[in-house]
């Protein structure tokens, strides 16, 4: 028998067809109460915030903050790999994991350099990210402000 | 009991939230990076549309804890400064209100960056 030469997009595909469901469903689950228990860690912090009077606008703060330590020390530990390799989504998703995506490259490329090494990889990830995320709230502002003036 | 209620919304919802994206990584070519743009935008919109604001009343941190409620953050930014300061608010709103979660994720990445050695993947 001849060896098929495969295109990467099929064998991703094969891949995709021949993964039983069960390993599929251990994926969702995993994401799931990871994502759930990091969310909980969160929901406490919150609580803890309103215990401390932290205000309406500086209680978030408090739990971003300390959410977004948690996750930059833990990928400096190297644990934070251990829990995404495990969890997926899980702990991408999170808060936890953007920290994740900051710190981690920043870290890997230390021997570029304290500027483009450090400094220019923390923003790999969280490039992208702050890019179109400010854009897209920038957008969200003016259409509002429009919207306001016409409509009101 | 009330608190209990409170931590079953915030693990539920985020859970699912995260299945989201559990399922974009499985069943597409997204790559990470990708992934995380789309939610952050998402939540934006979603926000803007008045969609998101309710989940958040309900869920609390299970809604503000991923990326969407980052993106939450930002609308809501923007659309309280534009009240505010008016037109020039939307480009304030949005920064300020994340400003702390920001600069957290660049102060301590760097830290740790000076710190922590790289170690291999696992």
């Amino acid at each position: 028998m001849s060896r098929q030469p495969f295109t990467p997009d099929q064998y991703k595909e094969l891949v995709h067809k021949l993964t039983p469901p069960s390993r599929m469903l251990r994926g969702y689950w995993r994401a799931f109460w990871v994502g759930g228990l990091i969310c909980c860690v969160g929901q406490a912090l919150t609580l803890w915030a309103e215990q401390l009077n932290l205000g309406e606008i500086t209680a978030p703060m408090f739990t971003t903050s300390v959410l977004v330590f948690v996750g930059t020390t833990l990928t400096g530990l190297g644990v934070y790999d251990v829990i995404g390799k495990y969890a997926g989504a899980g702990s991408a998703i999170p808060v936890t994991g953007f920290a994740n995506s900051v710190a981690a490259p920043a870290i890997e490329f230390q021997r570029e350099g304290a500027i483009m090494g450090v400094g220019a990889r923390l923003f790999t990830l969280a490039g992208p990210v702050l890019a179109y995320g400010i854009a897209s709230s920038v957008a969200v502002g003016i259409v509002y402000w429009l919207l306001r003036g016409w409509v009101l | 009991m009330d608190t209990v209620w409170l931590f079953v919304k915030a693990f539920v919802v985020g859970g699912l939230i995260c299945d989201i994206g559990q399922l974009l990584i499985m069943n597409t070519k997204l790559t990470n990076a990708r992934i995380l743009v789309l939610f952050v935008t998402g939540g934006v919109l979603l926000t803007a549309l008045g969609l998101y604001k309710p989940l958040v009343d309900f869920a609390g941190a299970g809604a503000t804890v991923p990326l969407t409620g980052f993106g939450y953050s930002l609308a809501m930014g923007a659309i309280e400064a534009v009240n505010r300061y008016g037109f020039w608010g939307a480009f304030v709103g949005g920064i300020s209100r994340t400003a702390a979660g920001i600069t957290a994720a660049i102060v301590f990445g760097l830290l740790n960056a000076l710190i922590f050695k790289p170690h291999a993947k696992p």
